[in-house]
C-alpha cells in the first residue's frame, strides 16, 4: 500500500548525510547516547559520516579512540551495561574481527548469562563491502558471519530512509545491534519523505514488485539488483526485488511470500557463496517453500577469492547487474 | 509415428502386424499403437515391400518418427514391375542407409525431471506428468507452465502402453483435457431448431418394413446424412481452427460420437459422409460402434473428423448442446425424438419432433451462418426420400 506521503514533500540527500542526520538526531534526543570510534572526531570519520559532530557535541560525546577495536568495543559493552546508549563505529567489518571476542563472547552472552539482569543496548556501526579499490583486507562482506550469532540483530540499510531511521530502532533495542553500511552507498542520493519519522527493523521490503522471478538481496547489491530488474523488464521479465534489510532475525515470511508468487528465485549476496547469508536464505526456501518452486534456486555471490585490488579484477569478483540478468533470465526462459 | 489426434506428440508401438519382406498396399493395417483412446491400428498409405522395421515393439517415439522402411515408397526406388519376390532379396535402396536417427526420448523408466511446483499442480489436476515428453524448464525440466499447457489438452501425449485395449481412466483424462481446452479457447455460440419428423418417421417405417433387420435404418442415419449434406451449403462449419486461422476441410468426414460401455466417448470419422447412401451410412455406423467398443479403431478414423455429430438416441435427453472438439469448429446435436403438439395449417396435430442444436466457433462463423445451416438440416429432413 502506498502511504499518501506526498513526494513533493521530500528532501533529496546522500546516504552519508542520512547516516549523519540519524546520529545527530540520536545525540540530540537522548543524553545517554555517545559516539566512539577511530578518527570519528577530529578527522570526521573515515567516510566522513561524523564530520562536524565533534564541533557540535564536544569531546565527551564524540570520542576518538585508540586503534584497538577490542578495547573500544569492550568499553561500549561496559557502558551499555551501566545504562548508556553507546554508538560504536568500527571503520570496516574487516577490522571488526579484532573485536569479535567482545561482540560474540560478551555483548551477546551477558544478557543471557546474567539472567536478564543486564541489557546491552549497544549499537555498532561498520562499513562493509568492496568496490572502492582498497584491496583484499578492506573489501570483505562479512555481515553473514554476524547473522550467524543468536542475540544479535543485524541491519543492512540500503536506502536513505533506512540509513536515516534504522538507528532509532536499533537504539531502542535492549540487545546489541550491528548496522552495516556498504561503502558504495555513501555517495548515493535518494528522496527522504519529510513526514517520515521511523522505519521498522524487523521486516524485508519489496523494492520492486514482479511476478516472474524473485531477486533477493540487501545492502550494496540492492541497486545492482534494481538495475538488473530494469534490464529484465525491457526483455519482458518482471522481477520482484526483495531488500532483506534485516539479516538477523531473517524475515522468512516475506521471502516465502515472494517465492510463492514468482516460484523462481535468485539470491544476490556480496558475501562469498560458501556458508553465506545467501545459503541461509536459499535453505529456508528449500525447507519451507519447496513445493512453491518451479525452478532450481540460484545465487549470484562474490567469487571465492580474496577481493583483488585491480579494478577490472575487483569488478569481475563482485556481483554485477549483467550477471544477475543472465542468471534470472536463464531461470525464466531457459535457453 | 502418425499423429492420432491433433494433440498427440508421441506414441508407443505396441505390436507389429507385418515383418520385413511383407508386401503391403494402401489401407493395410501394419501396426498397433497405444494412445489414450486405446490401441489404434496404424494404416499404411503406400504400396511396397516392408524392408526394415526401425522401431521395436514397446518403444515410445515422437510423432513423425520413421517406424519402418517400405521399398517402393516415394523417395525410394520405384518397385520393380516384375518379379517382386526377387526385389525383396535385393539390398534396399540407398535411402535406407540414410534413415533418420531415432530421436532420443527419455526412457519411461528414467526419473522424471519436474519442479516441485509442477509436481504438486499435476497431482491437484490428477494429471500424469510422465505424459510430457520434454519440459520447458531449466535443463529440460517439466515446470508449472508445462503442466498447465499439457493438462489443458494443448499437447497431450499418451503414456507408455501397459496393456492393449481401452484405458477408461486415461480416456476420461483425455476427454477432460480436450473439453477444458475447448471451453477455455473456443468462444462457442449455440443455436437450436425444432424439426418436424412426421414425414421422416413415416418414411423410415415404410423403408424398414420391407427390409430384413440388418438392413433397417435408424432415424440417426437420416440425421447424419442431413447434417453432412447441409455442410455443403455452409462449408465454414466444416474444418479446423489452427494457429489463429480457419482451415476449411476439402471433404466432409463427420465424427460420429459414440458413448462407450463403462463410460467414455469417442467420435471416429465416417469418411465422405455426404457421399454415402443411407444404407452405407448405417453399415458404417454399426461397424464403427462395434469396433469403438472393442477398442479397435483405425488411426485415420480418429484424426480425420472435420465436424462432430452427436445423436443421443431414444434413451437420451430432449436436446443436447455440445462442446466442440478442437480443432474442429462445430458440433451438431440431435436430441431424443419426442411426440409433441405441432401446429399444421392452424390445427394442432401430434407429431414426432427432434431438437437439432449447433454449437459453433464464433471465431469462424456467426449465428447467421449457423441459423442457415440448421434451417438446411430441417429442410433436408422434410424430404427423406431425397436423402
Amino acid at each position: 500500500m502506498n502511504a499518501p506521503q506526498a513526494t513533493a514533500a521530500a528532501t533529496r540527500l546522500t546516504y552519508r548525510e542520512a547516516c549523519k542526520q540519524a546520529l545527530r538526531d540520536a545525540l540530540l534526543s537522548d543524553p545517554r547516547v555517545f559516539l566512539m570510534g577511530e578518527d570519528i572526531g577530529r578527522y570526521g570519520g573515515c567516510y566522513a559520516v561524523t564530520k562536524g559532530l565533534l564541533e557540535e557535541f564536544g569531546e565527551e560525546r564524540i570520542r576518538d579512540t585508540p586503534l584497538s577495536e577490542s578495547a573500544f568495543v569492550g568499553a561500549g559493552v561496559g557502558s551499555a551495561m551501566v545504562g548508556m546508549r553507546p554508538i560504536v563505529e568500527i571503520m570496516t567489518v574487516n577490522f571488526s574481527l579484532l573485536a569479535l571476542d567482545q561482540i560474540v563472547n560478551n555483548a551477546v552472552t551477558i544478557p543471557h548469562m546474567s539472567g536478564g539482569q543486564f541489557a546491552i543496548p549497544l549499537v555498532i556501526r561498520m562499513t562493509t563491502g568492496g568496490g572502492r579499490r582498497v584491496a583484499a583486507q578492506h573489501s570483505r562482506s562479512l555481515e553473514g558471519w554476524y547473522a550467524h550469532i543468536p542475540g544479535l540483530r543485524v541491519l543492512t540499510p540500503a536506502t536513505v530512509e533506512d540509513a536515516r531511521f534504522m538507528l532509532k530502532g536499533a537504539l531502542a533495542d535492549p540487545n546489541p545491534v550491528i548496522i552495516f553500511e556498504h561503502v558504495m552507498l555513501y555517495n548515493m542520493e535518494g528522496d527522504l519523505p519529510s513526514d517520515m519519522k521511523e522505519v521498522d527493523i524487523a521486516h524485508a521490503k519489496v523494492r520492486r514488485a514482479g511476478r516472474d522471478v524473485s531477486l533477493i538481496t540487501y545492502g550494496g547489491s540492492l541497486f545492482k539488483t534494481l538495475q538488473a530488474a530494469d534490464a529484465l523488464a525491457s526483455e519482458g521479465i518482471e522481477a520482484e526485488v526483495i531488500d532483506l534489510r534485516v539479516l538477523r532475525p531473517l524475515d522468512t515470511k516475506s521471502i516465502l511470500d515472494s517465492v510463492a508468487k514468482t516460484r523462481r528465485c535468485v539470491i544476490i549476496d556480496e558475501g562469498w557463496r560458501s556458508g553465506s547469508i545467501s545459503a541461509e536464505v536459499g535453505m529456508r526456501i528449500a525447507e519451507e517453500g519447496f513445493f512453491e518452486l518451479d525452478a532450481p534456486l540460484r545465487r549470484v555471490c562474490s567469487r571465492e577469492a580474496p577481493i583483488p585490488y585491480a579494478a577490472h579484477l575487483e569488478d569481475a569478483c563482485l556481483p554485477q547487474a549483467a550477471t544477475i540478468v543472465a542468471v534470472a533470465r536463464e531461470l525464466v526462459r531457459p535457453s | 509415428m502418425p499423429a492420432l489426434g491433433a494433440d498427440m506428440e508421441a506414441g508407443t508401438l505396441v505390436e507389429w502386424l507385418v515383418k520385413p519382406g511383407d508386401r503391403v498396399k494402401s489401407g493395410d493395417v501394419i501396426a498397433v499403437v497405444e494412445t489414450q483412446k486405446g490401441a489404434i491400428e496404424v494404416e499404411v498409405f503406400l504400396e511396397g515391400v516392408v524392408s526394415n522395421i526401425l522401431i521395436p515393439e514397446g518403444e515410445r517415439v515422437p510423432v513423425g518418427t520413421v517406424l519402418a522402411q517400405i521399398d517402393g515408397a516415394p523417395g525410394a526406388a520405384p518397385p520393380p514391375l516384375i518379379e517382386p519376390a526377387v526385389a525383396v532379396l535385393k539390398p534396399g535402396p540407398q535411402i535406407l542407409a540414410q534413415a533418420p536417427p531415432t530421436p532420443v526420448i527419455a526412457a519411461p523408466s528414467s526419473r522424471l525431471k519436474i519442479t516441485p511446483a509442477a509436481r504438486r499442480r499435476a497431482a491437484a489436476l490428477s494429471f500424469d506428468p510422465t505424459m510430457i515428453v520434454k519440459g520447458t524448464g531449466v535443463e529440460g525440466s517439466i515446470r508449472l507452465a508445462d503442466i498447465e499447457t499439457y493438462a489443458s489438452g494443448a499437447k497431450l501425449v499418451q503414456r507408455p502402453a501397459k496393456k492393449k485395449g481401452l484405458d477408461l481412466s486415461q480416456m476420461r483424462q483425455a476427454i477432460a483435457a480436450a473439453m477444458s481446452r475447448s471451453k477455455r479457447e473456443i468462444p462457442h455460440y449455440y443455436l437450436t431448431e425444432t424439426v418436424d419428423l412426421n414425414t421422416a418417421s413415416t418414411w423410415i417405417e415404410r423403408y424398414n418394413a420391407e427390409k430384413p433387420p440388418v438392413e433397417r435404418i435408424l432415424p440417426a442415419v437420416l440425421f447424419l446424412r442431413a447434417a453432412a449434406l447441409a455442410l455443403r451449403e455452409q462449408p465454414q462449419l466444416n474444418g479446423a481452427y489452427e494457429n489463429g486461422a480457419f482451415i476449411p476441410a476439402s471433404s466432409i468426414h463427420v465424427g460420429w460420437a459414440i458413448s462407450l460401455r463403462g463410460g467414455g466417448l469417442i467420435a471416429p470419422a465416417i469418411r465422405d459422409t455426404d457421399r454415402k447412401s443411407l444404407a452405407e451410412l448405417m453399415a458404417a455406423m454399426r461397424d464403427l460402434v462395434e469396433r469403438a467398443r472393442r477398442g479397435n479403431l483405425r488411426s485415420s478414423e480418429l484424426t480425420s473428423p472435420t465436424i462432430t455429430v452427436t445423436s443421443v438416441g431414444d434413451r437420451g435427453a430432449e436436446s443436447v448442446t455440445g462442446i466442440i472438439y478442437p480443432p474442429q469448429v462445430a458440433i451438431v446435436g440431435f436430441g431424443r425424438v419426442v411426440v409433441r403438439p405441432w401446429v399444421v395449417d392452424g390445427r394442432i396435430e401430434s407429431h414426432p419432433l427432434v431438437t437439432v442444436s449447433l454449437a459453433a466457433d464464433h471465431r469462424v462463423t456467426d449465428g447467421h451462418i449457423g441459423g442457415l445451416y440448421l434451417a438446411a438440416v430441417g429442410r433436408l429432413l422434410q424430404e427423406p426420400d431425397k436423402l
